[in-house]
């Protein structure tokens, strides 16, 4: 299938969402053209699924190669493996969710909806790249509709946290550009599967590995950098939010896995034990740093800190099965952040705070919406049928494999970071959902709409799904970690 | 030979033909300015159409003047950048009592720059300059009746006369040394020798003055605010695009046995005046003021690129000016429509600009985005492709400094930016509505900040041509 289609969509439906009247008009095609991504992805995967049991053992599928800047030797070289594919599925169905999430949006209701899809346009571009001149081209797309997003409709100090986020990202981005010409310099070519055949020098990796890891790891909150990260998602709005924790900060995963480990394997081997140690600060400072908050927003935005150190936990490790479990909490946490931020902000939406203090009792009035934020808060603290067990418990199960004593100290600490989770969770779920009702007004509200019931009921269904039937997304991702897992792998047996 | 003459030449002289073409309106009956303009927007678009016919190889006057496709390339920018301004002075020159000298100024100083850039010898490159400069500071001086105004082209004529006398005084040690003039002859008698290297710092520091490159720069924010929009375009754009091109050309070619010796001095000058253009640039409210500093930083990076090897190096850095043509044009474009119309020059009077003028602000923000280096537009490739040809000889410092000084400058675009749509603003600018002029003059602009990345024959017709140096 051609995979161009995922970058024209979404181009075609920002672009006609400029020549529309009124948020009805607006809103309608912006779901449109979600919803057709969404059956595109899911056709991907079937058609992906079908080459697979067809034998097919190549390690990107869909490749589609033309010259773009023939001088300079910049392609657009474009193809998927089953990675790339659960975060295109991972994208679509979070950017459905948040344009049905924004159904009643008035203010400025067209450049919102524009903004939304081209951030999306940018997370396609970005997961299906194999060349690193347009992986970092629509990086960049992705960064500039948060800072419009963010400080145009978001809340409290919303011109702050914009520019703070805009300005961090952007650093990252300073970053990785730095690497990837270090990396192009050293093989003429920014082709990702070029570069992977070729060995990079090991003084050379050791010099622009750092420049690429830690530039992708501020876009996934990676320990100090992540101060982003509470910021601009307690600003933003609720869709923003959702975008932002759903996908934004998955591009820095990926972004780590397949650029900074796949191509400096070495490197990231010698540079293991900082990786680490910063992924083990951030998962233990992000489930305290949680503990002391006391707005609904912040207290998920603290948390998503601490979930995204799995992801770079895994990454660290560089075990098969640690790699699989950073894949999978990144699909995991992007869901599962997407249906939190959904959830408070339909709360928030209905009783005008997010404090925690504030509220209390609220199943009573709106039984749909507080189940939904209960489901969000157990998977986040990694309940078992959820993914967010099963993404948090293959990471633990990678690391442990790492026979290091201690790397095993880390996975044992990050392990012990789970009762903390389970605290703050359980504590803001049982004072806000539970409990009698603390102000009157709250019992005039009404319970979600059918566009709020089907955003959450998109998000549920795939943590469900990921929760009962791991092995699925397994078989998916597979075949994708084995591959980087053999670049790791020349690395293990040259020592 | 004569038709050899008439084609190698047709620049300058279809440019001769419309300043001549103005004197003869200027003598005969008056007319109303409207009319003026019109005739002068079609000249300057025929001017700009006809560079483009029958380019060829081929040198004029004992080789004090030659040209190529890539030089006439050169010019074919300057001749749109020249159309697009003037599209974008209507409304200040409609009411304007001098219409014609205006052009005379400016077409004038396009003149000298055709020659500056065919310059095929010192000399011939020295008459260009001046003749570009003169006529540019009595332009500076044209809203007659404002006191900043002279104050500008007294600044300006006074360091130019500097800079020139410090060129002048390299070049006579050049050719002291040297015992010759001629570009293509100079890298056969330089050898790197003190005396040498004093007249190369020297001809470098006549050029960093007129591209306002730190520590060169101190006329440039003042003399930016006090000249009118148009002038402030011109000088910002075109004069330093054309400076630009024959410095390349200079440094690659004439001083080629002194590369050890440039390559240190423009990482020096190219760090500073990335870093003092980003510092002032934060601070300024004064909408030209700001540009003015962040067109010094841009010349930072172009400094940047200029150090990388020769063909990728030539071929970013015109690629680059190219987008800068469009996206400093977008910007003032908007500006010069505000000030002529509104005569606000702030960016804190663009607050809530958006509620009222949403189109010209998409216009801005687009033009900031691309300035910023954010893709989709071109400003991302030109940057990109900047930095990679810097990055040719292994200094991943330098890059590295410039890159995060770009998440600086981002820092002082994205402040327009905030202004224009999230800040609140009792009285923002009321509504303008768009002479068709200046709509076309910005819809080209955005037009080429869009296409001229995307697509990536640009880059490589450039790049192809600048093989040939």
């Amino acid at each position: 299938m051609n995979l161009s289609l995922l970058i024209i969509i979404p181009l075609i439906t920002a672009l006609v969402i400029l020549f529309c009247n009124g948020l009805k008009q607006v809103r309608a095609v912006a779901l449109t053209g979600s919803v057709v991504q969404l059956l595109m992805s899911v056709f991907l995967l079937s058609t992906y699924w079908q080459e697979r049991t067809a034998g097919n053992k190549l390690p990107m599928l869909f490749e589609y190669n033309t010259t773009w800047f023939k001088s300079l030797h910049i392609n657009y070289h474009i193809g998927v493996d089953g990675i790339s594919i659960a975060m295109i599925l991972l994208t679509a169905s979070v950017v459905v969710a948040g344009i049905l999430v924004s159904w009643t949006m008035e203010k400025l209701n067209k450049e919102f909806f524009f903004l939304l899809v081209l951030l999306s346009m940018g997370a396609y571009g970005f997961f299906i790249s194999l060349d690193l001149f347009t992986l970092f081209f629509f990086l960049e797309v992705a960064v500039i509709p948060k800072f419009l997003l963010i400080g145009i409709w978001g809340s409290g100090k919303k011109e702050y946290s914009a520019m703070k986020l805009a300005l961090m990202l952007m650093a990252g981005s300073a970053l990785v550009f730095v690497g990837l010409l270090g990396v192009y310099y050293q093989t003429n070519t920014f082709d990702i599967m070029q570069i992977s055949q070729m060995h990079i020098p090991l003084e050379t990796q050791k010099l622009f590995f750092p420049f690429a890891f830690i530039g992708f790891g501020i876009f996934a909150a990676l320990f100090p950098f992540h101060t982003w990260v509470p910021d601009g998602h307690a600003s933003a709005p609720t869709a923003a939010s959702m975008f932002l924790a759903g996908i934004s900060m998955k591009l820095g995963g990926y972004g780590c896995l397949r650029v900074a480990t796949f191509l400096m394997p070495d490197a990231a081997h010698a540079y293991s034990w900082i990786i680490i140690l910063l992924a083990t600060i951030a998962i233990i400072y992000g489930a305290f740093a949680t503990m002391m908050q006391t707005d609904l927003k912040y207290i998920n935005a603290y948390s998503s800190v601490s979930h995204c150190g799995f992801v770079i936990l895994g990454i660290g490790m560089m075990t098969q099965t640690s790699i699989n479990g950073a894949v999978l909490q990144m699909v995991s946490h992007g869901l599962m952040t997407a249906l939190f931020f959904a959830a408070i902000g339909m709360i928030y939406s209905r009783t005008h705070t997010r404090m925690v203090a504030q509220l209390g009792g609220l199943l009573k009035v709106m039984p749909f919406i507080s189940t939904v934020f209960v489901i969000a808060g157990l998977c986040s603290l990694g309940l078992p049928g959820f993914s967010g067990f099963v993404a948090e418990m293959t990471v633990f199960m990678g690391s442990w494999q790492n026979p290091d004593t201690w790397y095993r100290l880390a996975t044992i600490l990050s392990c012990a970071s789970i009762v903390v989770t389970a605290v703050y969770i359980l504590r803001a779920a049982g004072k806000t959902v539970m409990g009698p009702i603390t102000n009157n007004e709250y019992l005039g509200l009404a319970d979600a709409t059918w566009n709020e019931k089907l955003a959450a009921g998109i998000l549920i269904i795939g943590i469900v799904l990921i929760g009962v039937a791991p092995f699925l997304i397994n078989q998916l991702i597979g075949p994708g970690t084995e591959n980087i897992m053999q670049q790791v792998g020349k690395v293990v047996t040259l020592k | 030979m004569l038709a050899d003459f008439f084609i190698l030449l047709k620049q300058e002289l279809v440019v001769t033909a419309i300043i001549f073409l103005l004197l003869f309106i200027k003598l005969g009956k008056d007319r109303s300015n409207e009319t003026l303009l019109g005739i002068i927007n079609l000249l300057l678009f025929l001017n700009f159409a006809s560079g483009f016919c029958c380019s060829q190889d081929g040198m004029l006057f004992n080789d004090m003047f030659h040209t190529n496709p890539l030089i006439v390339l050169e010019k074919n920018i300057l001749n749109l950048a020249i159309w697009l301004i003037s599209l974008q002075s209507y409304s200040w020159l409609k009411t304007h009592k001098h219409v014609i000298e205006f052009y005379l100024l400016l077409l004038s100083t396009l003149l000298g720059m055709f020659f500056m850039i065919s310059s095929g010898n010192l000399l011939m490159f020295y008459l260009g300059l001046e003749m570009s400069t003169i006529p540019l500071a009595a332009a500076a001086n044209f809203d007659l009746t404002k006191r900043k105004s002279s104050e500008a082209a007294m600044k300006l004529i006074i360091s130019s006369a500097f800079s020139s006398a410090l060129l002048l005084f390299g070049i006579s040690l050049l050719f002291g040394t040297t015992g010759t003039l001629v570009l293509t002859e100079l890298p056969a008698h330089l050898s790197a020798n003190p005396l040498q290297i004093f007249a190369f710092i020297l001809v470098l520091s006549g050029f960093a003055f007129k591209i306002s490159a730190v520590p060169f720069h101190l006329w440039t924010a003042d003399v930016y605010e006090g000249a009118p929009v148009a002038v402030t375009a011109y000088l910002s754009v075109v004069s330093k695009a054309a400076v630009l091109f024959v410095f390349v050309s200079v440094l690659y070619n004439a001083f080629k046995p002194l590369a050890d010796v440039w390559y240190n001095m423009l990482f020096i000058l190219s760090l500073a005046t990335i870093i003092i253009g980003n510092l002032f640039a934060i601070r300024q409210d004064n909408f030209k003021r700001f540009l003015a500093f962040s067109s010094i930083a841009q010349v930072g990076f172009i400094l940047l690129g200029i150090s990388g090897s020769s063909q990728t190096g030539t071929a970013s850095v015109i690629y680059f000016i190219l987008i800068y043509v469009f996206s400093n044009l977008a910007a003032f474009g908007v500006i010069s429509l505000v000030s002529a119309v509104k005569g606000k020059e702030n960016i804190s009077d663009y607050k809530a600009f958006y509620t009222t003028n949403p189109l010209l602000s998409w216009v801005i923000t687009i033009a900031l985005f691309s300035l910023a280096g954010v893709p989709p537009t071109a400003g991302f490739f030109g940057k990109f492709f900047l930095l990679t040809a810097g990055a040719a000889k292994g200094n991943y410092w330098w890059i590295g400094i410039a890159a995060l000084n770009m998440v600086v400058s981002f820092y002082y675009y994205l402040r327009v930016v905030k202004a224009i749509f999230m800040d609140s603003n009792e009285q923002p600018i009321e509504k303008i509505s768009i002479p068709n002029y200046s709509k076309l003059a910005l819809i080209i602009c955005v037009a080429g900040i869009i296409i001229t990345g995307l697509a990536s024959c640009v880059y490589d017709y450039i790049y192809s041509l600048s093989s040939g140096l």
